[in-house]
């Protein structure tokens, strides 16, 4: 590893990397390492969101607005009645980057369905197993208590 | 239509999906023949794709969805390679489809209709994943195998409810891993167009020996191997293919995996670049796990009694195969590793579909189903054994073929501990299934005979004999092993065509 | 338990490190002549967006029609985790339906219940105008989806269940949202079957020109948007309540789709 990712000016200019990957190490050391299986799943969600985060700190330019051109631009270029070709007067350094929020919209959307699909199969194991625990449910494979009906059949 | 091919083999199972949906109340006939007529469409736009792929000028069309160009909107590019892979795709799905019609009114009688439409969305996805040139789509479109995948397995018995959540760990580190990685990639190339992505690395020395490309190489990599199951983040794979339901594995078993080793593949020669991949310090560390991979699952699927779950374990040796056959840097050990995608699809399609029929025969799902079962059901035995054959590699089936240019490959390469891998499996392979086939010609049936179930409650789950749609698309899958095999030259003149136009 | 805490701080060390070696590299942090923000995608973007579509929201442009593929392929993901989760959970069979003790009506709550009549059409009537604004200020399909299915979220939350069931049948919810996906594929195939043979792409929005009432194509793109944001609208508010319906009464819910 080369020393000059612990320079503080590298650190402070480029700080929002450092978060992300804190933020993803801490979700993946939770879905990995965590016995719940709610946890794991808590984890999944950090771990996705710190690349969300990513995505977006990517798109940011110094002094930018959101990706929505001004009104008084598009006025004065509706009112020129130029020929085909003509574009609004806009600086592409007025806005930010929009690419990575169309990008981390699809994210979101795929996290939020993989995590109900997530609980949906957490609650199967729950019904059939009668814990959330890893432990308990290997416990549970290997030595099956004979009394305990499932609930879910 | 035709200019139109390439987008309706996507588009063909995901109405076809939708439909099945929305006719829900019209019961599970209604929605099987609207799904065998979906991937049927979705075959034939294949097979018209890979008609005009033929034809065109430098054997590669494009289709830009939308209608933008390259790099604002997304684009389709279709080779040789990937309209092999979609017509396999296709139809793989025509027949696991017509094949699970029997077995899904017994395992999951209730939601038949979820389940066509949860494989036709997998079909559509597995496509889609093929044919885009598109980065960030790639991604869509994994995940969209993912979730159908997740909720496939979980269909299935207790265990496989928790397999499923294994795979939900595990597939989103990989999927998240990927997504990564194409940002790294944007962030220093400001492009998710694939070709685009090479052309600027290769054209960028700086940029090509940024550590910025390095780790996006790294973290793709990585995230596309949890996909595919490569020994050691196989852990997800057997399990979810032994508990799943029949339909679920026939489909998914044959598939999943390969499409994964597809991307690789893509994502190697496509995104990165030739020069980018095999000049870099990765390919003897790729190579040495394929290797370990090879020997690994070869050796814990001898140690399974269970039959569906020594074939996850091959599947882990096959995957062992075709990546280390791509990691071979030769166009021979390439060729190989995209043959045996399709080879190996046949194959393993042919196991499970002869092994779904027999577990439902017997309603035994350990080795001891197969004793004396030569003397009952010859016509599903002899597809067993053409199937296992092939596994073996013995000529003229198509596992001969693959694993002669992967040798080739490996040899050139000068990559032996690869080419010693390989022939140990075919040496395992073989101990395996001549110990399956010594079971079934010289041993007798030692359980009660198949026709008399006293257990009511297990009778309900075994068929009373072998339905003719599960034998036509078992016999199918297996005739199609010896139609690789024959027309190998065709298909990998084909296949060099286009890798040597990615400059391989 | 042990050995899993330590693959995992493995893991963590190795990808930590992976990640770290390649932050140094990377372009500092808001710097707008970075490769991603001062590419050619990025510019054509923000440059092109109204031209084209007529639309200033310069990501609803991208989304709804430079990348409308990717968008499409979103709206399937949300219609298969609704559906994957029924075919996880859906209990089909009618007899368990009297004992799920989740679906009785919880006993009326004055405060409660006059809030949510009344919370309800308004958070209702603002989902549609973020719908239906998204072309001019941040918004769309799934915002607007979002919030109107949790309409139907907090009515069953304040009133229960089974009164919120009766609003919007769990039977078609997933139904529903399959319409939203017809739409907006529906709206994509238009194009092929327009212009000269063999017709535009898929997704080519400017082809509507020739059915619309409108007279540039960068209209037709505009009104197209609208079109498939109004699909996503409908799958992501009827998948946000079949998934909510399902988690929170254990699958329990009435038969079939």
């Amino acid at each position: 590893m080369s020393p000059a990712v612990f320079q503080l000016a590298s650190i402070s200019a480029k700080f929002n990397y450092w978060i992300y990957i804190i933020l993803m190490m801490i979700g993946l050391f939770a879905m990995i390492a965590k016995n719940n299986l709610i946890k794991k799943l808590i984890g999944m969600t950090i771990f996705q969101t710190a690349i969300i985060l990513f995505y977006v700190s990517i798109g940011v330019k110094e002094g930018a607005t959101i990706p929505i051109i001004e009104y008084e631009t598009l006025k004065e270029y509706n009112s020129q009645k130029t020929g085909y070709g003509a574009k609004p007067d806009i600086e592409p350094q007025d806005y930010d980057n929009p690419l990575p929020h169309v990008l981390m919209l699809t994210a979101i959307v795929v996290g939020v369905s993989t995590l109900g699909l997530a609980l949906a199969i957490a609650q199967r194991v729950f019904d059939q197993f009668g814990s959330l625990e890893e432990d308990e449910i290997l416990e549970e494979l290997t030595h099956p208590k004979p009394a305990k009906e499932p609930a879910n059949g | 239509m035709a200019e139109h091919a390439p987008v309706l083999i996507v588009l063909s199972p995901l109405l076809g999906a939708i439909l099945v949906m929305l006719t829900v109340r019209l019961g599970s006939v209604a929605a099987w023949v609207i799904a065998l007529v979906a991937t049927a469409t979705s075959a034939s736009a294949a097979i018209a794709t890979l008609g005009r792929v033929l034809q065109a000028p430098e054997g590669v069309i494009r289709y830009q969805l939308g209608g933008w160009a390259p790099p604002m909107g997304i684009e389709y590019r279709v080779d040789a390679i990937n309209s092999l892979v979609t017509i396999a795709i296709a139809i793989v799905g025509f027949l696991s489809i017509l094949y699970t019609r029997s077995c899904a009114t017994i395992e999951t009688p209730s939601k038949q209709p979820q389940f066509y439409a949860l494989l036709l969305l997998l079909m559509a996805g597995l496509s889609g994943v093929t044919l885009t040139n598109d980065a960030f789509n790639l991604y869509v479109l994994i995940e969209i195998c993912s979730l159908t995948s997740y909720g496939l397995i979980a269909m299935g018995t207790r265990r496989a409810v928790l397999a499923s959540f294994n795979y939900v760990i595990i597939g989103t580190i990989g999927a998240s891993f990927y997504l990564l990685g194409v940002g790294y990639l944007y962030i220093k190339t400001g492009s998710l167009n694939m070709e685009d992505i090479r052309g600027m690395i290769a054209a960028n020395e700086t940029l090509a020996a940024s550590a910025t490309i390095e780790v996006a190489f790294v973290l793709m990599m990585l995230g596309v191997w949890m996909k595919m199951a490569l020994f050691p983040l196989h852990g997800w794979l057997p399990n979810a293919y032994a508990y799943s339901p029949t339909g679920t594995s026939a489909f998914m078993a044959p598939m999943v995996t390969k499409v994964m080793v597809y991307v690789m593949v893509r994502v190697m020669l496509g995104v990165f670049g030739v020069d980018y991949v095999f000049g870099s310090n990765w390919a003897n560390v790729a190579s040495v796990l394929a290797t370990i991979a090879i020997v690994a699952g070869s050796v814990f699927a001898l140690s399974r009694r269970d039959i569906r779950r020594m074939l996850g374990y091959l599947i882990v040796a096959e995957v062992g195969y075709m990546v280390g056959g791509a990691w071979t840097a030769t166009q021979a050990g390439m060729t190989g590793a995209i043959y045996h995608i399709l080879s190996d699809a046949a194959m393993t399609f042919c196991l499970f579909l002869a092994v779904g029929i027999i577990i439902h025969r017997t309603g035994r799902h350990r080795l001891d189903a197969f004793d004396g079962l030569f003397q009952k059901m010859p016509l599903t035995m002899t597809l067993f054994v053409i199937g296992g054959l092939s596994m073996i590699g013995l000529p003229p089936t198509c596992g001969f073929i693959s694993k002669w240019y992967l040798v080739q490959g490996g040899i050139e390469a000068g990559q032996w501990h690869f080419v010693v891998a390989l022939l140990i499996s075919s040496l395992v392979n073989a101990i395996l299934f001549f110990r399956i086939f010594e079971r079934a010609f010289f041993r007798d049936i030692e359980f009660e005979s198949l026709e008399t179930h006293h257990d009511p409650e297990k009778a309900a789950t075994v068929l009373k004999k072998v339905p003719l749609s599960m034998f036509i698309a078992a016999a199918i899958a297996a005739a199609s092993l010896f139609v690789i095999g024959i027309f190998n030259h065709n298909l990998t003149t084909w296949i060099r065509a286009a890798l040597v136009n990615l400059n391989l | 338990m042990q050995s899993m805490k330590i693959i995992g701080g493995l893991a963590v060390i190795v990808t930590g490190a992976l990640l770290l070696r390649a932050s140094h590299d990377f372009p500092d942090w808001g710097d707008p002549l970075s490769p991603a923000n001062d590419s050619q995608t990025s510019n054509y973007f923000l440059e092109n967006a109204y031209v084209d579509a007529k639309t200033p929201n310069v990501v609803t442009v991208v989304l709804g029609d430079y990348r409308a593929f990717d968008t499409m392929f979103e709206t399937v993901v949300i219609l298969t985790a609704g559906l994957a989760i029924f075919a996880v959970l859906g209990w089909t069979q009618r007899e368990d339906i009297k004992d799920a003790a989740v679906l009785k009506a919880v006993e009326e709550n004055p405060i409660i219940g006059v809030t949510c009549r009344l919370l309800v059409p308004v958070i209702q009537v603002f989902a549609l105008y973020v719908l239906a604004h998204g072309h001019y200020s941040p918004g769309g399909g799934f915002q607007g989806g979002v919030m109107f299915g949790a309409s139907f979220i907090i009515l069953a939350l304040g009133t229960g269940l089974g009164s919120a069931l009766k609003r919007f049948r769990d039977t078609r919810a997933l139904v529903v949202g399959a319409i939203g996906v017809l739409v907006y594929a529906g709206i994509g195939f238009l194009p092929m079957f327009l212009g000269d043979d063999p017709g535009r792409n898929f997704l080519d929005y400017g082809a509507l020109k020739e059915i619309l009432p409108v007279e540039k194509e960068s209209m037709a793109r505009s009104h197209a948007i609208l079109g498939i944001e109004t699909g996503v609208f409908i799958t992501v508010s009827a998948v946000m309540f079949a998934v909510y319906f399902l988690l929170a009464s254990h699958g329990r819910t009435k038969d079939s789709l």
